[in-house]
C-alpha cells in the first residue's frame, strides 16, 4: 500500500508547577497531577472532539503505585475521556515525555494516529530514583559498566573528570543564571500561562493552589560555592549546578498537521527530526551531543541552522559540555531564554514536554527563526534531540 | 458555654492562595479521619470555624471559600452531642452559636463562596447556605436539610435562607418531603433547583471552583439566580400541609414546626427568622420526639451494623452456590437477591419445569428491568442471567452451601423437603427457611444434621425492607448462625438475632395489634373508626391497609398461628374470617371496600377510637414485656429495631418502646419502662 509520511505538529503543551519532593505535593496522587495536565489540554483545546484523540502516551520512570497501572490509560479514563481513547505507560528515564512525543509522531506520521496526548509525570517524593530497582549482578560481575552510572550525580562528576575545561566555577555560574532568567521569566509572566494550577490538600493545612514552581531561589555565586558535593568529596556537583528532585506533570498535544488544519487547532512547531543514541552509562550526561548529531543529519540541517534550544539541565556539567561542543557562549541568548531545570525542577519522565511547551512559546516571539531543538541526556548513558521547525518563520517570504 | 465532651472537633482550617490575580482565603473543614467519620459541628467545631473567618477576613482577602475534606464537605450538627443538652438554655445556646458564626459568612463585606466538595447534609448545607455563592461537585454523594425525620428543623438559617433562593416549593422538598421519605439530592438537583450557582466535575473540581469565584469577584463571571415567587408561597404550604397530615396526622411535631418556619420565611427578616428558628430548635430538642427520633437513627445507623449476641463472624463458612426451593413469586424474589448481592450460582426448584421456567423468567425479566432503569449495567446483568438457572431434580443443590426454602407454609411439607434435601448437600450445607410462622426447631426435629437449620425471614418487598430476622432453633450451631449473618450482611440487609418463637418479631407485633383492632370490630366498633384509631401515632399505614398489604389470608394464618400458641392474647376473630372466605380486597381506591364494610357484622358494645388505640398500645406493651421476658430477642433495642426496619414504624416514636415509655403506657400494664429515662427520651 503506497502512502506518504504526514507532517506531525505540536499543538499545545501544558504543565503542572514543578514541586520539591517532599514539598507541596507531598499528599497528591502522581496520576491526578497528570489527569490535571490532560483535562486542561483538552479545556484549552475545546475544538477537539475527544472522542478524535487516537493515543494517551505517559511516560514515568517509575512505574509502581499510582505512577503504576498503565498511567497512560488509567489516566486517560480518570480524565473523562471517552472510554474508546486507548493509552499506555512509557518509560525512558528523563526522557520519558519525549519518547511519548516521539512514539505518538511516528503513529501520526504513519497515518495510525490523526491526534494522540503525550506527557510524563514524576512524583519523585512518592518514588524516589531507583524505588524498586533491581540492578542484574552481571553488570558488576561482567563489568559491564561502571557501578557509579546507576548514580547519576556520580556521572556528573565522571563528566566533570573527561572534561577539565568544565570548572565548578562555570557550572556555579551556570545555575545561577538559570535562576536568574526563571525569575526574569517568571516576573514578565512568561512561564504561567502554560501552569495548570493544582489543588493541593493537606491534611494539616487544608486545601492550597500551586500556581507557582516550588524549587526556583535566590542565590549567588558565594552561596553556590558553599554548598555541599555529595557525589563525591571535593567535587564539582552540587544542589546549585543540577536539577533537583521534583514532583510534576506533563502533557502535550499532538497531531498530524492536515488534522489540526481541519479541526482549526493551532500549529505552534512542526517535528523536523529526532534522535536517541546510546553512550558510555557512567557519563550518561554526554547522550546529547551525539543524539543531536543524529538528529541533524536526519533532518539535512547543522548546528548554526539551530536558532533556539530548549536544553535539559539535569547538571550544569553536561550543558556546558554540549555548548563547548558546538562553541557556544555558556550564556548565549538562545539558549534556555526562560531558564531551566536547574531553577525550574526536573520531575524525571515530565520534562521532555516542558522543553517543548517552551520551545514553542518562544518560536511565538521569534518569527526570525527557523529551527530549534529541544535535548535532553537520559539515564543508564543515552542522548534525545527532537528538532522542531517554526511555523511562525516569516525568513520565506523575505 | 456548652461543651460537648466527646466531640470529635472537625477543624476549619484557613490557608491562602493565588487564584490569578486574586488572593483568596480557602477555609477548610476536616476533623483528621477520613470520609468514613464525616466532618460535623459541635461547639468546638464551630468556635474553630469562628476564628477560621476571623482569621481569613483580617488577610483582607479577594474572597473567602469554604469546602470540606475529599469526599465530605459536612454533614451537620454533631447529633451525639445532643444528649449532653440537658436545659432549653443550652438547646437555645447551640441553636444561637451556630447562628452567630455562620451569619459571619452572610455578612460579610468581602465575597464568600461555598465548594460543596461532598455530601452536605444539615448544618452542612445550612453554613453553604450563607455563603454568597454555591459551588457543588458532580461527585458529592448526598445533599440536603434531613433534619425533620430525626425530629429536628434546620435550625441554622436553612429554613429562612433556602426558601429564599430557590424559592418555597423546592425548599418544602429540601425541608419535608425529602427527608420524610428518606431521599436526599443528588448534585445535578441540587444546582437544577438553584441550591448551586454552577457543578464542576469532581476532577479538578476545586480548581475549577476557585477560578470561577475569581471570575465572579472580577466582574467576568455573572451569577444569574431566577426570582423568587412570593404570592404562590401561602398556596404551596397550605398543600404541603394537607399533603403532610393526610400522611402523619400532625404526629410528627418537627414537620409541623419546618412548615410554620418555613410560613415566617416569607416576610419576616433574617434575624427574627432565625431567632424563632432557635426558639423552635430548642423546643425540639428538648422534646421526647426528637430523642426518640436521635435513639432510632442511632440503631438504624449503628446497631442495624452490628447486630448483638451473633457469634464471631470468622466461624462463618463461605458460600458459593445458593439454592432456592421453590419457583414461586417469594422464590424469585429471593433468587434475584441472592443472585445479585453474593454474585454466585443460584439455583431454583420447582415440582415442574413450567413452574421453573416461570420462577426463572420472572428473575431474567427483573434484571431486564433494572437495566431498563440504569440501576443495573448490561456486563453485571449478563453475569447475574448466567448465574440463575432451574431445575425439577433437586440433585442441583448437590454442590450449594446455602440452600433457602420459601415453599408453602406448612410444617410436614417443609419438613418432608429438608428431608429430600439433606440426603443431596453435604452435612454442612446451611438449611435455611424464609417461614414467617413456623417453628424453626420443629421444622429441624427430624434431620440427621439438625443444627444446620436456620430461620431466614425477609419482609416483603424482599428487594427494598432492609430487616432480616434470623432465626436460632434449638439446635442451630455456632457456624450457621454466623454463616447465616455473614450472608445477610452482604445482601445488605440489617440482621436481628432472634429466639424461636411464634412469629417471631415484627408479625407478632403487628398480628397482636391486628387481633386487639379485630377485637373491636367484633365488638362493634365501625371499620373506619377502627381504622383511624391509630392516626395519633402517624404511622406509615392505617390497619386496613396493612391488612391488604399482607393479605388478609396471610394474616389470618398468622393469627391462627399466634392464636394456638397464645390463645389467652391472640384472639381469633369471626368477621376476619369472613372477610377471608370472601376473599374481597379490603382497599379499594385507597378506601375501604364497601363490600367488605356489609360483610362485617355483630357485636354490640363499640368502642371509640382512643379506646381502640388504647387497647391496641397495651397489647403492645404487654406482648413486648412478654418477649423480652422470653428472651426473644437480647433487649427492647432490637424490638425497635424491628419494627422500624421491618414494619416501617417511625422515628419519632423511637421504633415503638420509647413511645410506650412516654406515654406512660408501659409502667402502667407491665410495672415498668422498657428503656431507662434519657435513653431514648429527655434524661431525667
Amino acid at each position: 500500500m503506497p502512502r506518504e509520511v504526514r507532517e506531525v505538529v505540536f499543538v499545545d503543551g501544558v504543565r503542572t508547577p514543578f514541586g520539591k519532593a517532599g514539598g507541596m505535593y507531598a499528599e497528591t496522587r502522581a496520576d491526578d497531577l497528570v489527569i490535571r495536565c490532560i483535562r486542561e489540554l483538552m479545556r484549552r483545546n475545546p475544538q477537539l472532539p475527544p472522542e478524535r484523540v487516537d493515543e494517551v502516551a505517559i511516560a514515568a520512570t517509575t512505574q509502581i503505585g499510582d505512577q503504576g497501572l498503565t498511567i497512560g490509560r488509567t489516566a486517560a479514563l480518570l480524565s473523562g475521556l471517552p472510554k474508546t481513547v486507548p493509552g499506555y505507560a512509557i518509560d525512558r528515564m528523563c526522557a520519558g515525555a519525549m519518547t511519548a512525543v516521539t512514539n505518538v509522531a511516528g503513529g501520526i506520521a504513519m497515518g495510525a494516529y490523526d491526534v494522540a496526548i503525550a506527557g510524563g509525570v514524576e512524583h519523585m517524593g512518592r518514588h524516589p530514583m531507583g524505588e524498586g530497582v533491581d540492578p542484574n549482578p552481571r553488570i558488576i560481575a561482567e563489568k559491564l559498566v561502571d557501578p557509579s552510572a546507576l548514580v547519576m550525580g556520580s556521572t556528573a562528576e565522571n563528566l566533570h573528570d573527561r572534561l577539565p575545561g568544565i570548572t565548578k566555577e562555570r557550572t556555579d555560574r551556570y545555575g545561577l543564571n538559570s535562576q536568574l532568567k526563571t525569575a526574569k521569566a517568571y516576573a514578565d509572566g512568561k512561564l504561567q500561562p502554560d501552569m495548570v494550577p493544582v489543588a493541593l490538600r493537606s491534611a494539616e493545612q487544608g486545601w492550597g493552589l500551586a500556581t507557582a514552581d516550588e524549587a526556583p531561589r535566590e542565590t549567588s555565586m558565594e552561596k553556590l560555592a558553599t554548598l555541599k558535593t555529595p557525589f563525591r568529596p571535593h567535587g564539582r556537583v552540587t544542589a546549585g549546578n543540577a536539577a533537583g528532585l521534583n514532583d510534576g506533570a506533563t502533557a502535550a498535544l499532538l497531531a498530524s498537521e492536515e488534522t489540526a488544519r481541519e479541526l482549526g487547532l493551532p500549529v505552534a512547531m512542526r517535528m523536523v527530526s529526532y534522535g536517541f543514541v546510546g553512550v558510555e552509562p557512567e557519563i550518561m550526561g554526554y547522550g546529547p551531543i551525539p543524539s543531536t548529531e543524529k538528529a541533524l543529519k536526519k533532518a539535512g540541517l547543522t548546528i548554526d541552522d539551530i536558532g533556539l534550544f530548549e536544553l535539559n539541565e539535569a547538571f550544569a556539567v553536561q550543558v556546558l559540555a554540549f555548548l563547548d561542543h558546538y562553541g557556544i557562549a555558556d550564556d548565549d541568548p538562545r539558549v534556555n531564554p526562560w531558564g531551566g531545570a536547574i531553577a525550574i525542577g526536573h520531575p524525571l519522565a515530565s520534562s521532555g514536554v516542558r522543553l517543548m511547551t517552551q520551545l514553542a512559546r518562544h518560536f511565538a516571539e521569534h518569527p526570525e527563526v527557523r529551527y530549534g531543538l529541544t535535548a535532553m541526556c537520559i539515564g543508564i548513558g543515552m542522548g534525545g534531540t527532537v528538532i522542531w521547525e517554526n511555523p511562525n518563520w516569516d525568513g520565506a517570504a523575505k | 458555654m456548652i461543651e460537648h465532651p466527646n466531640e470529635v472537633v472537625t477543624k476549619a482550617l484557613v490557608r491562602f492562595v493565588q487564584v490569578g490575580a486574586h488572593k483568596a482565603a480557602v477555609i477548610t473543614l476536616d476533623n483528621g479521619f477520613d470520609h468514613k467519620k464525616p466532618n460535623s459541628f459541635g461547639p468546638a467545631g464551630l468556635r474553630s470555624l469562628d476564628e477560621a473567618i476571623t482569621a481569613a477576613t483580617e488577610a483582607g482577602p479577594a474572597f473567602i471559600a469554604i469546602t470540606g475534606k475529599p469526599y465530605i464537605f459536612c454533614v451537620g450538627a454533631d447529633i451525639t452531642g445532643i444528649p449532653f443538652l440537658t436545659s432549653r438554655e443550652q438547646a437555645v445556646e447551640l441553636g444561637e452559636l451556630g447562628h452567630r458564626v455562620f451569619a459571619r459568612l452572610k455578612n460579610s463585606d468581602i465575597p464568600t463562596f461555598a465548594f460543596i466538595n461532598g455530601a452536605a447534609l444539615g448544618g452542612g448545607l445550612e453554613v453553604a447556605l450563607h455563603c454568597h455563592y454555591r459551588t457543588v461537585s458532580g461527585g458529592a454523594a448526598a445533599l440536603g436539610l434531613p433534619e425533620v425525620a430525626i425530629g429536628l428543623v434546620p435550625g441554622w438559617g436553612g429554613s429562612q435562607l433556602l426558601p429564599n433562593l430557590i424559592g418555597v416549593p423546592g425548599a418544602a422538598q429540601v425541608i419535608l418531603q425529602n427527608p420524610l421519605t428518606q431521599k436526599v439530592l443528588r448534585p445535578q438537583q441540587a444546582r437544577e433547583l438553584g441550591l448551586a450557582d454552577e457543578l464542576f466535575e469532581p476532577a479538578d473540581f476545586l480548581e475549577r471552583s476557585l477560578e470561577w469565584a475569581a471570575g465572579v469577584v472580577a466582574g467576568d463571571v455573572t451569577v444569574e439566580r431566577p426570582e423568587v415567587d412570593k404570592d404562590m408561597w401561602e398556596g404551596v404550604l397550605f398543600f404541603a400541609k394537607q399533603q403532610l397530615d393526610e400522611k402523619l396526622h400532625g404526629a410528627v411535631p418537627s414537620a409541623n414546626k419546618a412548615l410554620e418556619l418555613l410560613a415566617l420565611a416569607k416576610d419576616a427578616t433574617f434575624e427574627d427568622g432565625t431567632a424563632a428558628e432557635t426558639q423552635v430548635l430548642a423546643d425540639l430538642i428538648m422534646g421526647d420526639e426528637s430523642r426518640a427520633s436521635l435513639y432510632a437513627f442511632d440503631l438504624v445507623q449503628r446497631r442495624a451494623k452490628r447486630p448483638v449476641g451473633v457469634p464471631d463472624k470468622s466461624l462463618a463458612r463461605k458460600v458459593t452456590k445458593v439454592g432456592v426451593v421453590g419457583a414461586g413469586l417469594m422464590a424469585s424474589q429471593l433468587a434475584l437477591l441472592f443472585a445479585r448481592r453474593l454474585q454466585v450460582p443460584v439455583v431454583l426448584t420447582d415440582i415442574d419445569q413450567a413452574r421453573v421456567d416461570k420462577g426463572v423468567g420472572y428473575v431474567h425479566d427483573q434484571i431486564d428491568k433494572l437495566v431498563g432503569k440504569r440501576r443495573l449495567d448490561e456486563g453485571t446483568a449478563a453475569k447475574l442471567r448466567g448465574l440463575v438457572s432451574g431445575a425439577v431434580d433437586k440433585s442441583v443443590f448437590a454442590d450449594a452451601d446455602f440452600v433457602i426454602e420459601a415453599v408453602f407454609e406448612n410444617l410436614e411439607l417443609k419438613k418432608q423437603i429438608w428431608a429430600e434435601i439433606e440426603k443431596i448437600v453435604s452435612p454442612e450445607a446451611v438449611l435455611a427457611t424464609n417461614t414467617s410462622s413456623l417453628s424453626v426447631s420443629a421444622m429441624a426435629a427430624d434431620l440427621e444434621h439438625p443444627e444446620r437449620v436456620v430461620g431466614f425471614h425477609f419482609f416483603n418487598p424482599v428487594a427494598v425492607l432492609p430487616l432480616l430476622e434470623i432465626i436460632k432453633g434449638e439446635r442451630t450451631d455456632d457456624a450457621t448462625l454466623a454463616t447465616a449473618f455473614a450472608v445477610g450482611k452482604e445482601l445488605k440487609k440489617s440482621s436481628v438475632l432472634v429466639k424461636d418463637a411464634p412469629a417471631f418479631v415484627v408479625n407478632r407485633l403487628l398480628t397482636r395489634v391486628t387481633s386487639e383492632i379485630f377485637q373491636a370490630i367484633d365488638a362493634g366498633t365501625p371499620l373506619d373508626v377502627v381504622n383511624e384509631a391509630m392516626d395519633p401515632l402517624g404511622l406509615p399505614m392505617r390497619p386496613i391497609a396493612l391488612l391488604q398489604l399482607v393479605g388478609p389470608a396471610v394474616a389470618f394464618h398468622v393469627g391462627e398461628t399466634l392464636h394456638g400458641a397464645f390463645p389467652d392474647r391472640f384472639a381469633e376473630s369471626e368477621n376476619l374470617k369472613k372477610i377471608v372466605d370472601a376473599g374481597l380486597p379490603v382497599m379499594v381506591d385507597d378506601e375501604i371496600n364497601p363490600e367488605v364494610a356489609k360483610l362485617v357484622a355483630g357485636g354490640s358494645a363499640p368502642l371509640s377510637a382512643d379506646e381502640v388505640r388504647q387497647k391496641a398500645l397495651d397489647a403492645l406493651a404487654e406482648e413486648i414485656r412478654i418477649m423480652l421476658d422470653e428472651g426473644v430477642v437480647a433487649e427492647a433495642q432490637d424490638i425497635d429495631l424491628c419494627m422500624i426496619l421491618g414494619a416501617g414504624y417511625p422515628f419519632h416514636l423511637g421504633g415503638v418502646t420509647p413511645y410506650l415509655d412516654r406515654s406512660g403506657t408501659s409502667e402502667r400494664v407491665t410495672g415498668k419502662r422498657f428503656l431507662p429515662q434519657g435513653v431514648a427520651s429527655l434524661p431525667a
